[in-house]
């Protein structure tokens, strides 16, 4: 599903010239429920930057899906995000003045899908994550792990290949990550890949696949029987 | 990038985001608002003076004879000096720049005019044809005094309405004859004029007639032109023109202050249209203002409106949305708010206006008419949302590069 090469990217900020991804190799398989481990300046966010085509690099392939993705526009670059990729934040990133239901038909509205199909596949995530009676609320009305369960609602519901998801319970309790490394679990076993960058052990520690990596470069590749 | 699911989304937008919203729209409205009562103020203002010197904004030099105080070729001084028709014709003919000329001949006192049983007494002015440019006198039946009228020292009369209305009451005067102490002269035409009541009173007689008739001679107490286009300076250069001619001719010194009154309202016309361009000029600075202002509060709410949404860009941008249809979503929606707003500010301003011309008095001189230029109202308006997109575009533009990742990551 995702196939790195040789990837290499570089920071220029001023004068200074800061090699962060250096010659990065990397496969994950469709499917596969991956999580990316390192102290901060390691490169995790890059890589997750360039797996979801918000960042060029500078030299190296990236293939997603069997297409490569290389000197994309914008444009190019947001179809593809689109069509291929869900995203989950720390911060959850709702819209605040969109309800739950606003903002999960969101990413369908950029894929022109007509309104009301728009509302019923929204419903029906919304209903997947467990949260279909809070489809009018606004996220400031909703809890911390009710408003990521609607952002992995909105992940979910232009049907990705790929779900890249950054701490996404860095702002969560331990009882709430837990609930929803579960679903997010249970949503991996329909066939999504999950690429999840985290610095929490025990949410590594349910994942089947744990990348570490230093300095740019992979330090580590630890595969796990499945959970259960 | 037009759509109709498009636009639902700015509505819905502009509808959960009512402060902004507001705040763009009360900016708007407000500077077409005090634009378009600021440039009606100004038109009444000048409407007010145009009114006030209605009978006076005439270009005219008006010359009267007046009595030699200075001794000329071993004559004494004191002597009267008399303008007679040959001045009337030499400052007709060999003065360049006369536009309109006519002379006077004053009869004096009110004379008794009658119509069967009606009497009434009246001032009688008998000049040359053109006077009526002089006086601005319009006329409303008929038609005024003509050269066939001198040449032949015909018995005709042109009656002000005030006249028409003593003598005749409500029937018609053309053609009649009326008695100008015991004289018959036919009316051959009704004027009226805005200089007032009094104007409206007097009767035009030709002066030929009146010269043979009232025992005139040649004389004439006035002779008054208009000057057309001339500037001030060129009206000075005509009334030295017209001193020196006369001087030579009734044998007084050029230097002599008394022999000639000459009035030039040329310079009385000059300072009222610089007065005009004035209060033009004070208009449009203060408007030019007004409109900058609104365009400045135009670009900083656009400028912090793309600024306030950078994160939600982001967002939109993490699920798909083009650079192309964020600049979309952003200028769309300050076009749609700033045109909304910009026609309500006109119909505000319009109302004020409108409310302002009703109740004003009738006769009130200093403020009349406040109106305003519909086409620069709308050409206004039109330049506040040019502002708000072009304001709107950079933000949204520099918005719609930066890599979500970088805008979501900004707190």
């Amino acid at each position: 599903m995702i196939d790195v090469r040789g990837l290499n990217k570089t920071y220029t900020i001023g004068r200074n010239r800061l090699h962060v991804l250096k010659g990065l190799d990397l496969h994950i398989g469709k499917g596969e429920f991956t999580t990316v481990m390192g102290s901060s300046g390691s490169g995790k966010s890059t890589l997750m930057n360039v797996l979801g085509l918000m960042d060029a690099y500078d030299s190296g392939d990236y293939v997603l899906d069997g297409t490569l993705m290389k000197g994309l526009g914008e444009a190019r670059a947001a179809h593809y995000r689109s069509r291929l990729l869900g995203f989950v934040f720390q911060s959850f990133n709702l819209i605040a003045f969109k309800t739950a239901v606003e903002n999960v038909a969101l990413p369908l509205y950029y894929q022109k899908v007509p309104r009301r199909e728009r509302d019923r596949l929204a419903r029906e995530a919304l209903d997947r994550v467990g949260l279909l009676d809070w489809a009018a609320h606004l996220p400031a009305e909703l809890s911390g792990g009710q408003q990521q369960r609607v952002a992995i609602a909105r992940a979910l519901v232009s049907k990705p290949k790929v779900i890249l998801a950054d701490e996404p319970t860095g702002a969560l309790d331990s009882a709430t990550s837990n609930e929803l490394m579960k679903l997010l679990r249970d949503i991996n076993r329909t066939g999504v890949t999950f690429f999840i960058v985290t610095h929490e052990h025990d949410i590594a520690a349910l994942a089947d696949r744990v990348i570490h990596l230093r300095d740019g470069r992979i330090d580590g590749d630890e595969r796990r029987p499945p959970h259960v | 990038m037009f759509s109709l699911d498009g636009w639902r989304e700015i509505l819905d937008t502009i509808a959960k985001n009512r402060l902004r919203t507001a705040l763009t729209a009360f900016s708007v409205a407000w500077g077409i608002f005090m634009l378009v009562v600021l440039l009606g103020s100004g038109q009444g203002l000048e409407n007010g003076v145009e009114y006030q010197f209605r009978d006076d904004a005439i270009n005219s030099i008006w010359v009267r004879g007046g009595q030699t105080s200075l001794p000329y070729q071993g004559l004494q001084p004191g002597r009267p000096v008399q303008l007679t028709n040959t001045d009337y014709d030499e400052i007709r003919g060999r003065i360049h720049g006369v536009e309109h000329i006519t002379g006077r001949f004053y009869i004096r006192g009110r004379l008794t005019v009658a119509y069967g049983n009606e009497t009434g007494s009246f001032d009688i002015r008998a000049v040359h044809p053109e006077h009526r440019y002089l006086e601005k006198t319009i006329v409303t039946a008929g038609r005024f005094l003509n050269d066939i009228d001198v040449s032949e020292y015909r018995k005709t009369a042109v009656i002000g309405v005030a006249v028409r209305k003593a003598l005749f009451k409500d029937a018609d005067a053309l053609g009649k004859l009326i008695r100008i102490n015991g004289l018959a002269f036919q009316v051959v035409g009704v004027f009226t004029d805005e200089g007032g009541e009094g104007e409206l009173e007097k009767i035009f007689i030709p002066v030929s007639t009146a010269q043979r008739t009232f025992n005139g001679a040649d004389h004439l107490n006035n002779v008054m032109f208009t000057t057309g286009e001339a500037s001030l300076a060129e009206s000075e250069t005509m009334a030295a023109a017209v001193r020196q001619r006369l001087a030579a001719t009734h044998h007084f010194a050029v230097s002599d202050p008394r022999a000639l009154s000459i009035s030039n309202n040329v310079e009385e016309f000059e300072r009222y249209r610089q007065l005009m361009n004035g209060i033009r000029l004070f208009v449009w600075v203060i408007g030019i203002g007004t409109i900058l202002a609104g365009v400045v509060g135009v670009s900083n709410i656009m400028m912090i409106v793309v600024r306030d949404r950078t994160r939600e860009i982001g967002i939109r941008k993490a699920l798909g949305a083009t650079p192309a249809s964020i600049v979309g979503l952003v200028l769309q929606e300050s076009v749609f708010v700033t045109t909304i707003a910009g026609a309500v500010g006109l119909l505000m301003g319009l109302s004020v206006l409108e409310v302002a011309s009703r109740n004003l008095p009738a006769d009130s001189s200093f403020f009349r008419n406040p109106a305003v230029d519909l086409g620069v109202a709308l050409e206004a308006t039109l330049l506040l949302i040019a502002a708000g997109v072009v304001a709107g575009f950079i933000p949204a533009r520099r918005a719609a590069r930066i890599r979500p990742i970088e805008a979501l990551r900004e707190d």
